[in-house]
């Protein structure tokens, strides 16, 4: 018997494409449906219930139910799903028994996405020509506006998926330009079905910022409530219109529960800068946090309720003054190896 | 089975490939034109018949040989069910060419063309895979008017070529070479039309010879 002594490196190496279709060949995977089917009326009977409406929330709380598992990665948990959502899909076999490749451009190596430009070309050719055909007839093109703003083009990662291939940036941005393009024409309504596939519905806009209006209490007086949080405190103010200046905190008057002056200027800022000092009364509470910290925190609530006695060019100038924007800053953690969050320790030389 | 292979080989011109062009249809779709003298390259000469203002003509008695030759090698091979691809990196024609390869059944490739497609084939699509048995080249240069890597790539993997080589093209590792214009629409469009004639008309041959087997 001969015995290969001497072998090329491409012989030894095992080649990366092979291992992976062999592994999920389509037997393979008709086999594992079978098991999970079985398997999933052998759980059903275990847990006393009707093998037929078993569904796949019942499986999972089942599962949970009898391998209790604390691991934090979700994934990492024991797992019972059905085979075509837990292999990825795999290309099957390209070529017939022949040899014959099925599909005309698989020597191109990037079969679907050549075809998938291949025929949006010819969705483009199509249009010119139906474009020639109408001015060759001296007809109006037509001009419907398509809504470019309410859509977005699919991203590369959701293209890859339709497509069950990997492509490049490049290929993407170039598809991407192909397809604005065909849009870009007069009678691009043609081919409306097919660029459809592509595009997406972006939700929603953006939430305008509701300004609530002024309720009224027993008294026929107008007032508003406003929250805001700073660091760890969090204030509710509640201020009333036609009043004196007078503002309590938590039962408290503001000149016995904030003894510094720089606190009480925090609070009287957004009544100083709308000039209503002496029109308000505010009542407010709060709870968290240090001095500072409770009397940033009033500060926006009280801004936040004199949006609605004030005009929106106001509340715009309210809002570049900074009066409504929360303060993102909290304390920042202790790391290890530091003494502090950016303190280091002492370096030594020796 | 036997018989079927034989039999074709034995007459020079099996699939009649002779009546599907004539000298003045190669004129109409101006075939004879050329590149200016100076991009001619050396090893054309002989194909070509003259320089009309700085402008080649080729030879189109010449042309009509070798285009013969090389639609009746294209029918053998579709006959006996081989793998043709067609090759041209003319991003003009680039769709013409997909859809001819699509209407005979064959493949094509007018795309960037990866290295190791036939020398590392195992490896880019898996074993196993059958490289094509013929490769027809629409245009042998690349858009940077250098020869396309396939004609050497299939000369070392002994796939024989059809190639249509332009006066600035470089002849010589093409088993059949076609002296002609790659650059007009109407010559590529007249090309087009005869390969696709003919693969047609040889798979036709093989069925109708397949089916009268059958019922003896």
């Amino acid at each position: 018997t001969l015995r290969l002594i001497c072998t090329t490196t491409a012989v030894q190496r095992k080649n990366a494409g092979a291992s992976g279709p062999e592994k999920y060949t389509e037997a393979f995977i008709k086999k594992q449906i079978e098991e999970f089917n079985l398997g999933k009326r052998h759980l059903a009977n275990m847990m006393g219930e009707d093998p037929e409406t078993f569904t796949q929330e019942d499986i999972d709380r089942a599962i949970a139910y009898l391998f209790p598992s604390g691991l934090f990665d979700k994934q990492a948990r024991p797992l019972m799903k059905h085979p075509t959502e837990v292999f990825p899909e795999q290309r099957k076999i390209q070529w017939g028994e022949d040899g014959r490749p099925f599909h005309f451009l698989f020597y191109t190596g990037k079969q679907s996405y050549y075809s998938l430009m291949h025929e949006t070309y010819e969705k483009l050719l199509n249009v010119q020509k139906h474009q020639d055909e109408l001015i060759a007839q001296d007809l109006p093109l037509q001009k419907e506006k398509r809504n470019l703003a309410g859509s977005r083009w699919l991203t590369k990662i959701e293209l890859e998926e339709m497509l069950v291939e990997k492509m490049s940036d490049d290929d993407y941005s170039r598809f991407i330009r192909l397809l604005e393009k065909l849009v870009a024409l007069p009678c691009a309504d043609l081919e409306e079905k097919y660029i459809q596939k592509f595009s997406k519905e972006v939700p929603a806009q953006l939430q305008k910022v509701l300004i609530e209006p002024l309720q009224y209490d027993e008294r026929g007086v107008a007032f508003s409530t406003g929250e805001g949080r700073r660091k760890t405190a969090s204030a509710t103010a509640v201020v009333y219109d036609n009043g004196t200046g007078k503002i309590t905190v938590n039962g408290i008057d503001i000149l016995h529960y904030f003894p510094v002056l720089q606190d009480r200027e925090q609070l009287l800022f957004p009544f100083q800068f709308l000039g209503r000092i002496g029109k308000h009364d505010m009542v407010c509470t709060v709870s968290g946090g240090g001095r500072s910290a409770q009397a940033g925190a009033i500060r926006l609530a009280s801004a936040k309720a004199l949006r609605s006695f004030v005009t929106e060019k106001e509340v715009e100038f309210m809002r570049q003054a900074g009066l409504l924007t929360v303060d993102p800053r909290v304390k920042e953690r202790k790391k290890p190896g530091q003494e502090g969050p950016r303190r280091k320790f002492t370096w030594k030389k020796r | 089975d036997d018989k079927l292979l034989t039999e074709p080989l034995k007459h020079p011109d099996f699939f009649s490939v002779k009546e599907l062009f004539t000298l003045k249809d190669l004129f109409d779709a101006r075939v004879h034109l050329g590149h200016k003298k100076g991009c001619r390259h050396r090893f054309m000469e002989p194909y070509i018949f003259g320089c009309r203002l700085e402008q080649d003509i080729i030879d189109l008695d010449q042309t009509m040989q070798h285009l013969q030759l090389a639609l009746n090698f294209t029918a053998h091979v579709a006959y006996r069910g081989g793998i043709i691809l067609f090759v041209s990196r003319k991003r003009q024609f680039c769709h013409l060419v997909e859809s001819t390869a699509r209407a005979c059944g064959e493949y094509a490739h007018t795309r960037f063309w990866q290295g190791g497609l036939f020398t590392n084939a195992h490896v880019q699509f898996g074993p196993g895979v059958r490289l094509p048995d013929l490769l027809i080249f629409l245009s042998t240069l690349n858009n940077v008017f250098e020869p396309h890597v396939a004609i050497r790539d299939a000369a070392k993997m002994n796939i024989p070529t059809i190639g249509v080589v332009d006066t600035n093209c470089n002849p010589c590792l093409i088993t059949y070479p076609i002296p002609g214009n790659d650059d007009s629409p109407a010559a590529v469009e007249l090309y087009c039309k005869l390969f696709r004639m003919t693969i047609i008309r040889a798979k036709d041959r093989r069925r109708q010879s397949e089916a009268m087997e059958e019922l003896r």
